[in-house]
């Protein structure tokens, strides 16, 4: 029932204005676009990019830089979505992630295999939700609801209810150093999107999740081990959202675990949304949910730019995430273009 | 029929659990002191969830509720500062929340699109209006506040039934009768149990849809209302996250967030006994306040889990899958 563009989409061959506006891709990168293009108007130099100190410096590419964390965590997101669920708890992985790395880096541990467990307790937290999702057989945005609730209160326990903080080369070059001028965040994000395609689209997997998505009795009929598929989704979750808490707690080098990743899990599901992922299940974009998490921080950095004052982001937010909603609703264009024709006819 | 009772038998036992635990714990846990406390610190979430009550029993979900309740008070303490009496703009704002929920319901009605992601989207706009209108705390200094706060029922022993627990009992009762007696209560059930039967017995889903949001808005506001006279302040920032503090106390009341099965009666237990494991960490003295946070996650672990053989054992053999 979600398909629905599945047959305009097939049918014409030559291009016109109707048969562009139903890709996937038009209205986000559409949004993208049009947001870049009123920065660069309001704010001449926007699209200029230089180097400073050995650092590609811009606000193109502050903007990428400050989507990384939430960019990571909606790739995580997106994969879910696709299985027909939603993964609430990540805001609270980012944290317990946090407490965890800050905990291990003061006994003293090698910077890698703190790397390595850190990312092992995401991936944990992932497999949890993924077991109640899957074997217990309980609704998603319940099953991660409940560590959603406890997570931070988990992480404060980790961290003693005080902001820990370090000092550790090694994860401040992941973060917030560069490689070969480009902040290094970019690339580990970079990087994700490129493992997760290539697991994904480049091989079975990224078509079962989404049969699972579509409907997963019949996936299950036809062969598919759904419950594995959907472990290994809030699994792959888990990973991401563990990536986004190490990048977000060595950028302030201290775990902040009231306030790390607070809210991000909203962020994530809404640049999933604007990627044109449904919500309903059986489809997904990893290069489209970038373009949302693009048009959010876009967004956000276009109202720092334009002056306004920084209290107008949220309400900027919630009118953008309306009209996107309501642009994808199709009952809604059919509608309004229902009321033209009458007009006209 | 027994079967519908299970879960708020649950709740019950769960809340006289915990209730014993602190009486044996600690010296003056079973006084009315407490019990008054109990339900004066959390009737404003509970009267929010028992508007998240009648969403979920239909199969959805309002995530708008905290910024509804943060939104409320920051405009009641400016309209404060305009001279406005609290009750008319308490009145003003929650006629604003009839409103608002109406508009969620409809979109989500109308446009077909998932209550998760629109409320969210309220959610946004709410917390967003809350910084547009102060980003600041700003007292409510009308008298009407504090006779408000000091105006209670003595309990013996001591303990106080204050206003605000009177105002969420009342609106808890009118909850009851709206869900069980009357034809829009029946609708609820019957468009969150099946929604294509709903349809076919001729249900009307998108009045029964735009009057559950709006009766959910006019619960988060009236929240809202009473945590800004409760607090004699509106704060940008209140209410944040109360939304999954309202959803859990409907869970832990014994509503199935599938919809269709739970009693409004059970989110006031399952509020109470949040407010109750905080009331019992704060009296341990010792442990931390984030232990309350994981005693309810844990708890909401073993009720959901709970829930679901209970399901799969009563609903399952009654329905084909």
């Amino acid at each position: 029932m979600d398909h629905a563009d599945s047959p305009q989409a097939i049918a014409p061959s030559r291009w016109s204005f109707g048969d562009l506006t139903s890709r996937s891709w038009f209205w986000p990168v559409f949004a993208l676009a049009l947001i870049f293009m009123v920065d660069g108007v309001v704010s001449p130099g926007f699209f200029s990019i230089r180097i400073v100190q050995g650092r590609l410096f811009g606000s193109l590419i502050d903007v990428l830089y400050r989507g990384t964390p939430t960019a990571l965590v909606a790739l995580g997101m997106a994969v879910v979505i696709g299985t027909k669920g939603i993964d609430l708890s990540v805001g609270a992985v980012v944290a317990i992630v946090g407490a965890v790395m800050t905990n291990l880096i003061h006994r003293d541990m090698s910077p890698p295999l703190v790397l390595a467990l850190t990312l092992g307790t995401g991936m944990l937290c992932g497999l949890w939700n993924g077991l109640l999702v899957a074997i217990l057989d309980i609704q998603p945005i319940i099953a991660t609801l409940i560590l959603m609730v406890a997570g931070r209160g988990i992480a404060l326990l980790i961290d003693e209810g005080l902001i820990v903080t370090f000092r550790s080369d090694f994860f401040s070059a992941i973060s917030t150093g560069e490689f070969l001028t480009v902040p290094s965040r970019i690339i580990v994000c970079a990087g994700t999107l490129l493992f997760l395609w290539l697991i994904l689209r480049r091989t079975a997997l990224g078509l079962f999740i989404e049969s699972v998505g579509g409907n997963s009795a019949a996936a299950d009929l036809a062969g598919i081990n759904a419950r594995l598929v959907k472990i290994g989704a809030y699994t792959l979750s888990g990973l991401c959202s563990g990536i986004a808490g190490v990048l977000i707690c060595a950028d302030i080098r201290g775990s902040d675990s009231n306030n790390a990743g607070l809210f991000i899990e909203l962020d994530a599901i809404l640049a999933v949304v604007i990627g044109g992922g449904s919500l309903a299940g059986g489809r997904f974009y990893l290069g489209l949910t970038i373009v949302g998490v693009l048009v959010i921080q876009g967004l956000t950095t276009s109202i720092l730019v334009s002056g306004l004052p920084a209290q107008f982001n949220m309400i900027v937010k919630g009118v953008v995430v309306l009209i996107v909603l309501l642009l994808g609703s199709r009952r809604l264009r059919q509608s309004i273009v229902g009321l033209f024709r009458r007009r006209t006819s | 029929m027994r079967d519908r009772y299970l879960p708020l038998l649950a709740t019950i036992t769960v809340f006289v659990l915990v209730y014993a635990v602190g009486a044996v714990s600690f010296k003056y846990f079973l006084s009315t002191r407490v019990l008054g406390d109990l339900l004066t610190d959390n009737a404003f979430i509970i009267i929010a969830a028992i508007g998240e009550t009648f969403v979920i029993l239909s199969g959805g979900i309002d995530l708008s509720v905290g910024s509804m309740i943060g939104f409320v008070g920051v405009v009641m303490a400016h309209l404060d500062t305009l001279g406005w009496h609290p009750l008319a703009s308490g009145a003003l704002l929650i006629a604003f929340g009839v409103a608002f929920g109406a508009f969620q319901g409809l979109v989500i009605d109308f446009c077909e699109i998932q209550p998760f992601i629109i409320t969210l989207a309220g959610l946004f706009l709410l917390r967003g209006a809350c910084f547009m209108v102060s980003l600041e705390s700003v007292p409510i200094k009308h008298p009407f506040v504090g006779v408000f706060a000091d105006w209670h029922f003595k309990l013996g022993g001591g303990g106080r039934l204050s206003s605000s627990a009177i105002v969420m009992l009342v609106v808890l009762a009118a909850g009851v009768v709206i869900a069980h007696f009357t034809r829009f209560g029946t609708n609820v059930y019957a468009i969150g149990g099946d929604r294509p039967s709903a349809v076919l017995m001729g249900v009307p889903i998108r009045r029964t849809t735009v009057m559950i949001y709006a009766l959910a808005g006019f619960y988060s506001a009236l929240g809202g209302v009473v945590y800004a006279m409760y607090t004699a302040s509106g704060y940008p920032l209140a209410g944040l996250g109360d939304e999954l503090i309202a959803i859990a106390a409907v869970v832990l009341g014994g509503t199935l967030l599938t919809g269709g099965v739970g009693l409004v009666f059970g989110t006031l237990f399952g509020g109470l006994i949040q407010g109750l494991i905080t009331t019992l960490v704060n009296f341990q003295g010792t442990l931390t306040s984030w232990w309350a946070t994981i005693f309810v996650g844990v708890l909401l672990f073993i009720f959901i889990v709970a829930q679901r053989t209970i399901m799969t054992s009563t609903i399952f053999l009654r329905r084909p899958v």
